[in-house]
Order: structure tokens, then C-alpha cells, then sequence
């Protein structure tokens, strides 16, 4: 399992179509990847599992976000007022 | 690129741009030939000297000027929907490059393996060097591989802004909090240029989108070079 997932990451080129959001506009399927990004952080660590296949989710808002806005939700993040659901 | 006295599109360069160049020709024909008609016929119209007094209906005379427009518009509506489903294919980009646009120049990102940005900025008419594009060339260039499909997410950092580029047949609003994403894909390589769309203030004519389309490896050499150099 933990293979595929490393395979998964090893090949990774850019964030793969997403059924999720089939139109032009991806801000949500950006903001999803960073919420999912941070739930499975913090749902794998509350068990005290590898974090690892949490990457995916990093890579994949790293592609599509902007660089601002991902300083900008990291900051509200660390001070707490983050406004999505973590 | 655009030139003096340009009367029709720039060369296409992406397979889209083929398509709806080759509609625009056909559309073009068929309001060329209606148009040609109407005047012709208002026209001997309005010279002739015959008359006829008796005309009352023409049953004939309906059914052919209500079924011809019927199929003439069904001829325009096919090709146009078939470009407009195509345009919608999934391309399974290789590449994201994020285009944001801001007061007043546009910043490119390449962030799927390293963090890259830069700024891209006109370059003043001053400044220019021989043989560039006065209001059209840049200080740095998106540069992306060739025949490669690519991934562009547009958005803006403070007002409406929008990243066109004719050659490639795009245009699309770069709003702010929003993320719109289209498909790319250069058939040649070249440069390509474009300008912001959207009214943006005081300099929004001069803040254009440079386009250098280039074979992977030569890509993968400028990644890292940019890289170095930042």
C-alpha cells in the first residue's frame, strides 16, 4: 500500500484532472487539496500513523495554488484564524 | 504576430486556433454569400420597371425562405458546437503554470517540482534594443516546452486583469480570489505574443504576455538557469 503511494508521489508530474472540478474554475478544487492536506496531517499524527501519503494532497495545492495565497493561509494557519474547517 | 494593416487572425499556433480559424473561413463564406444575395436582390428590386399588381401569398415562397436559413444555420451551428466540445477535451497537462496578473505587469509561477516565480515586466520604449516589439516585448518570458500540454491557471492579485494571447486562441479573465484554468498546447515552437484584456488602470496597454515555446530539454536547461539566477 505504502509502495504505491511512494510510486504515486515518485511519478508525480502535475495535479491530475480531478472529476471533483470539471470546469474552468479551480479555486475550490486548490482549496480542497490544502484542507485535505492539513486533515490528513492531523487525522494521521492523532493516530500516530506515517504522514507520508499526506504529500500527495502538498503536491497537488502546491501546483495549483498561487504562491500568495498559500503564505497567506499558512500565516492564519500558524496564528490560529484560519477561516476553512482543519 | 500582429502586424500593420493586419486584415485576418495571426498564424494559429495550437491545434484549437487551427480549428476555429478554419471556422471563422467557413462562417465568413456563408455571410459573404448571403450578403451578396440580399444587396443583389434589394437591388433589382428597387431598379426594375416591371410591376405586378395581383400579388397576394406564396405558399411555395415561405416554405423555401423559412427551411434555406434553417439549414444555412444549421451548417454554422455544427462546426461551432464540435469546436466548442473539443475545446472542453481533457488534456492531461504535464505542466501548471500559474499566470497572475497585477498593477501593472504579469508574475508566472512553475511550482509543480521547485518554487518558481518571476515577474515579467514591459519593457519601456527606452530601454528598448534592436529588434524588439515596442509595447509587446518583456524582461522575462513564460517559457514553456513545445507540443506539450500544459496546465494554465489565471488569476489576478488586485483588479480584473486577462491573459490573452491570439496565436494560441486564449483569453481568459484573471479575477482575484478566483482560479481559472485552461488547456495549452504550442504545435511549433516560437515566441507568441498577447496583451492584458481587461481594463486595469492607468498602464493596461502596457503590460503584455510574451509566450516562448522551446524543445523540453532547452525547457529543462532555462528551469534551472532561472533557478539559479533567482
Amino acid at each position: 500500500m505504502s509502495d504505491l503511494v511512494d510510486d504515486k508521489l515518485r511519478n508525480y508530474r502535475t495535479a491530475p484532472f480531478d472529476a471533483r472540478f470539471p470546469n474552468t474554475n479551480q479555486t475550490r478544487n486548490c482549496f480542497q487539496n490544502y484542507l485535505d492536506f492539513h486533515r490528513c496531517n492531523k487525522a494521521l499524527s492523532a493516530k500516530d500513523q506515517d504522514t507520508a501519503p499526506c504529500q500527495w494532497f502538498q503536491k497537488v495545492y502546491k501546483s495549483l495554488c498561487p504562491v500568495t495565497w498559500v503564505e497567506k493561509w499558512d500565516e492564519q494557519v500558524e496564528a490560529g484564524n484560519f477561516p476553512g474547517k482543519l | 504576430m500582429a502586424y500593420p494593416s493586419m486584415l485576418g487572425f495571426q498564424d494559429a499556433t495550437s491545434p484549437i486556433m487551427e480549428e476555429l480559424l478554419h471556422f471563422h473561413d467557413h462562417a465568413m463564406i456563408i455571410v459573404t454569400l448571403i450578403s451578396s444575395f440580399v444587396f443583389y436582390t434589394i437591388t433589382m428590386m428597387v431598379i426594375t420597371k416591371l410591376t405586378y399588381k395581383s400579388m397576394l401569398d406564396s405558399q411555395e415562397m415561405e416554405m423555401v425562405w423559412t427551411a434555406l436559413p434553417a439549414l444555412i444555420l444549421t451548417m454554422v451551428a455544427l462546426p461551432s458546437l464540435r469546436i466548442l466540445y473539443l475545446m472542453d477535451e481533457l488534456n492531461f497537462p504535464n505542466l501548471t503554470v500559474k499566470a497572475v496578473g497585477h498593477q501593472w505587469y504579469w508574475s508566472y509561477e512553475y511550482t509543480d517540482f521547485e518554487q518558481l516565480n518571476f515577474d515579467s515586466y514591459m519593457i519601456p520604449t527606452q530601454d528598448l534594443t534592436p529588434g524588439q516589439f515596442r509595447l509587446l516585448d518583456t524582461d522575462n518570458r513564460m517559457v514553456v516546452p513545445v507540443n506539450s500540454p500544459i496546465r494554465v491557471m489565471v488569476t489576478a492579485d488586485d483588479v480584473l486583469h486577462s491573459w490573452a494571447t491570439p496565436s494560441l486562441g486564449i483569453k481568459l479573465d484573471a479575477v482575484p480570489g478566483r482560479l481559472n484554468q485552461t488547456a495549452l498546447m504550442t504545435s511549433r515552437p516560437g515566441v507568441f505574443y498577447g496583451q492584458c484584456s481587461e481594463i486595469c488602470g492607468a498602464n493596461h496597454s502596457f503590460m503584455p504576455i510574451v509566450v516562448e515555446s522551446i524543445p523540453l530539454d532547452h525547457f529543462e536547461y532555462w528551469t534551472h538557469s532561472m533557478l539559479n539566477n533567482a
